[in-house]
């Protein structure tokens, strides 16, 4: 081979291996994105069943009940709620009141199974996810009182 | 009073910084002596004024200075005192701060040990620093103070974020920003070498010792982060690809790239061009670590438009001190030329490999962390990305990059001969492969996956036997790289051990309650209560044994910080050589009983052990006398005549 042809091979190479990667990081990546959907949407059915999916809002008071290892609590965006259902120790930063995030998947019966209760490095910390719905569930509402007067 | 003096100092700082930033500047492009001479007592004395000011706010801490706006916001009057020492960097403003000074010891250190260097290169490195360090005390005067005060005095302060009381909080950010800052010297290496228009031999020689310093304080800082997640937040995990650690993960990988490119540069003058990329990218991926992280931009993207002022300084900063050094890249790569050529197989072309893969890596952790950041800035959605993408990238990324490492440090430079490298390297394969197929047994299980890991540790060990072998007379940097890639073989081992075999079991358990876990059996003995000097807790006493034999007995405790009425799980951990016995205590159940979770980690300690050998092979490296000395007349033609 020439020295031109073997740059040219090389490079070619190069790109190959290149696009190998890329395709795999890219294919990885699609299929773990988690997407997220706040207790409003999971009410109006919009959320996915049997698929892995991020909720968020806040405990609400007094729903917290613990059943042996599992334990059960409801997750609130103020207009709207959702039952889940988790297994084992909460994060230190998990109280009834207080933002929340919940990884796992909705079971038919429109309980939440969280695998992942998620807890931050972060002190007066309220979870952007929880944030957003509590956000999305008030101007929902302020919407529906304006267009009812 | 003393706030005002470290404002101060502060304010004296950037006069300086800026003098020390153009002066030896313009003066190394004039070739004018005197204002050259400027650079090394400028330095000197910016680094003073800086760690003065430091010393101010942490004096501000240590008595319980509660006028001061951001002690009333990270510390209090009980917390003990070595964590309101560390409640100086617990935060914004004070960790803005922290990376100031860590700039001045690099640049002092730069002041000290150049006196081998050319005049106009020192001239135009701490100009350079000079110019970083004038961005960032610029940006805490204008927009981060942490000497404002608040009026009235508080009474109290709310307190340090309980998680962040922990002595691995006193020395992890230091380390991490040592190392993080330590590229900055990389940078101004590259940056200065860029304005001389001079890339050569002599330039990666020199550059090469402070990239290794500060990558050493990089390791150190992300393992220590690692084992502090480990033990303090209580559930046994020790990365969770949370993007603040893959903040600091990213400018490792390209950090550990640029080592090697470095090594091509110094060596063979090849690789020039990507070196200096290399070099400057380290840098930005440090920048975009610290400001991600202590930004508040990671809670909410959203953060930003609440205080503008801060994110339009970060951008300008950004813009100049990378978008600078990337034009005058593009402006003076042409001149550079590409250095000596290698054929296919060879030292160059591994190393190459190598750095491809790193790249590759530091580019699918960044669009993982990233793109949820950016998707949500633009209003597209939350979305998140979670550790199955990360391990699913990483794994294919990393084993070639792996096995290649066996490689590499055995092959010759320019060109090497297949063939010869298969006679060389038979033994270690086979060796590899025969532990890899068999030693998964001894656990129990046999798993494809650590089989693969344990391949691959053994033959990197093995691999660094041969190189050891090979050559009696070998420099200490070559020792230092047998070390650090023995520190990758036995960090392998360990995260294999763990995600193959780990176990672990959540229970409720009353008193006297036993839970058996793989030979282990752990006995709940005895809940009480205790108090800390700012916590009251809930103590258990768990009695282990195996076989009937004590092992040890563990107390894991459930803390509330008084302050903020903030629960803490505090671990129980037995650390031992092939495994960590974990036991963590979680609510209390109304009949009684307590949650407790309980595990056993096979070798996890091997995770930082190889951490910390990595870390002692680049000092080793960094050490070697030939990176101190001039270079001799004859050497340095010789340098000269690869480079062109």
């Amino acid at each position: 081979m020439k020295p031109r042809h073997k740059r040219l091979a090389a490079i070619g190479f190069g790109l190959a291996a290149l696009g190998v990667a890329a395709t795999l990081v890219l294919s990885a990546f699609r299929e773990n994105l988690v997407f997220f959907f706040t207790p409003s949407q999971i009410a109006a059915q919009e959320a996915p069943q049997g698929k892995t999916f991020r909720i968020g809002g806040m405990v609400q008071a007094g729903s917290v009940q613990r059943d042996g290892v599992e334990v059960h609590f409801l997750v609130t965006d103020t207009a709207k709620s959702v039952p889940v259902v988790y297994r084992g120790a909460l994060p230190d930063l998990f109280r009834e009141g207080k933002g929340v995030v919940a990884q796992g998947q909705l079971g038919a019966d429109g309980v939440f199974r969280a695998r992942e209760v998620l807890a931050k490095h972060d002190e007066n910390y309220m979870p952007p996810e929880a944030s957003e719905a509590v956000q999305r569930a008030q101007q929902m509402e302020e919407r529906m009182s304006k267009t009812l007067k | 009073m003393i706030p005002e003096l470290g404002q101060l100092a502060l304010s004296l700082a950037l006069i300086v910084a800026l003098v020390q930033g153009i002066l030896p500047l313009v003066g190394a492009a004039r070739g004018d002596a005197a204002w050259m001479g400027v650079a090394r007592p400028a330095a000197q004395a910016q680094a003073l004024l800086v760690a003065f000011a430091f010393g101010c706010l942490v004096y501000s801490f240590a008595t319980n200075d509660f006028s001061v706006q951001y002690v009333v916001q990270h510390s209090n009057s009980q917390l003990p005192l070595h964590y309101r020492i560390a409640g100086a960097w617990g935060g914004h403003e004070g960790s803005f701060l922290l990376w100031c000074t860590m700039l001045g010891v690099w640049m002092f250190a730069v002041s000290l040990f150049s006196a081998h260097l050319p005049e106009e290169m020192t001239a135009r490195v701490l100009g350079v620093l000079g110019l970083v360090s004038a961005g960032f005390i610029a940006f805490m005067l204008f927009t981060s103070n942490p000497f404002d005060r608040v009026f009235p005095a508080a009474a109290d302060g709310r307190d340090l974020n309980p998680l962040l009381q922990d002595p691995g909080m006193v020395i992890h950010p230091p380390m991490l920003y040592m190392g993080y800052v330590g590229f900055s010297v990389a940078y101004a290496f590259a940056v200065a070498a860029l304005f001389s228009g001079r890339l050569d031999a002599a330039w990666a020689r020199w550059s090469r010792p402070w990239t290794t310093v500060a990558w050493m304080f990089l390791t150190l800082g992300i393992a220590l982060g690692s084992g502090w997640a480990y033990y303090e937040l209580g559930w046994g995990g020790w990365w969770f690809w949370d993007p603040v650690e893959n903040a600091s993960f990213m400018p490792w990988l390209i950090g550990t790239a640029l080592i090697h490119s470095l090594a091509v540069t110094e060596k063979r003058g090849a690789f020039r061009s990507w070196t200096v990329l290399l070099a400057i990218i380290a840098f930005a991926l440090s920048l975009l670590g610290t400001f991600l992280v202590r930004s508040g931009v990671l809670t909410s993207v959203h953060a930003f438009a609440v205080d503008p002022k801060r994110g339009i300084f970060i951008l300008g900063l950004f813009a100049f001190m990378i978008g600078g050094a990337l034009v005058l890249y593009a402006w003076r790569t042409a001149r550079i030329g590409l250095g000596g050529a290698f054929a296919p197989v060879s030292r160059e072309s591994l190393l190459l490999a190598n750095n491809v893969l790193l790249a590759a890596a530091a580019g699918s952790v960044m669009l993982g962390t990233l793109y949820p950041l950016l998707l949500d800035a633009v209003g597209g959605g939350k979305i998140s990305v979670g550790p199955p993408y990360f391990e699913a990238v990483f794994v294919p990324i990393m084993a070639p990059a792996l096995f290649l490492m066996g490689v590499g440090p055995l092959a010759r430079w320019k060109r090497a001969s297949l063939p010869e490298l298969a006679v060389l390297l038979r033994w270690a394969l086979g060796v590899s492969l025969a532990v890899g197929l068999l030693l998964p047994f001894a656990f129990g299980e046999w798993h494809a996956l650590v089989g693969f890991g344990l391949t691959l540790a053994v033959w990197i060990a093995a691999t660094c036997a041969l190189g050891l072998r090979r050559g009696l007379r070998q420099t200490r940097s070559h020792y230092g790289m047998l070390l650090a890639h023995l520190g990758v073989a036995v960090f392998v081992v360990g995260v294999t051990l763990v995600k193959g075999y780990d176990a672990e079991q959540d229970a409720n358990m009353r008193p006297g309650d036993t839970l058996a876990l793989r030979d282990y059996v752990f006995r709940l003995d005895a809940v009480q209560g205790v108090n800390g000097p700012n916590y009251r807790a809930a103590q258990a006493k768990v009695t282990v044994t195996r076989g009937g034999k004590p092992v040890t007995v563990l107390y894991p405790e459930r803390r509330v910080y008084t302050v903020q009425e903030q629960t803490m799980t505090e671990a129980a951990i037995d650390t031992g050589f092939a495994r960590d016995l974990y036991v963590s205590l979680g609510d209390p159940l109304p009949d009684g009983a307590w949650l407790v979770k309980a595990q056993v980690k096979p070798f996890i300690d091997w995770i930082w052990g190889g951490c910390l050998l990595m870390a002692l092979g680049g000092l080793l490296a960094a050490s070697d006398r030939r990176y101190r000395v001039a270079m001799p007349a004859a050497q340095r033609e010789a340098a000269a005549e690869a480079a062109a």
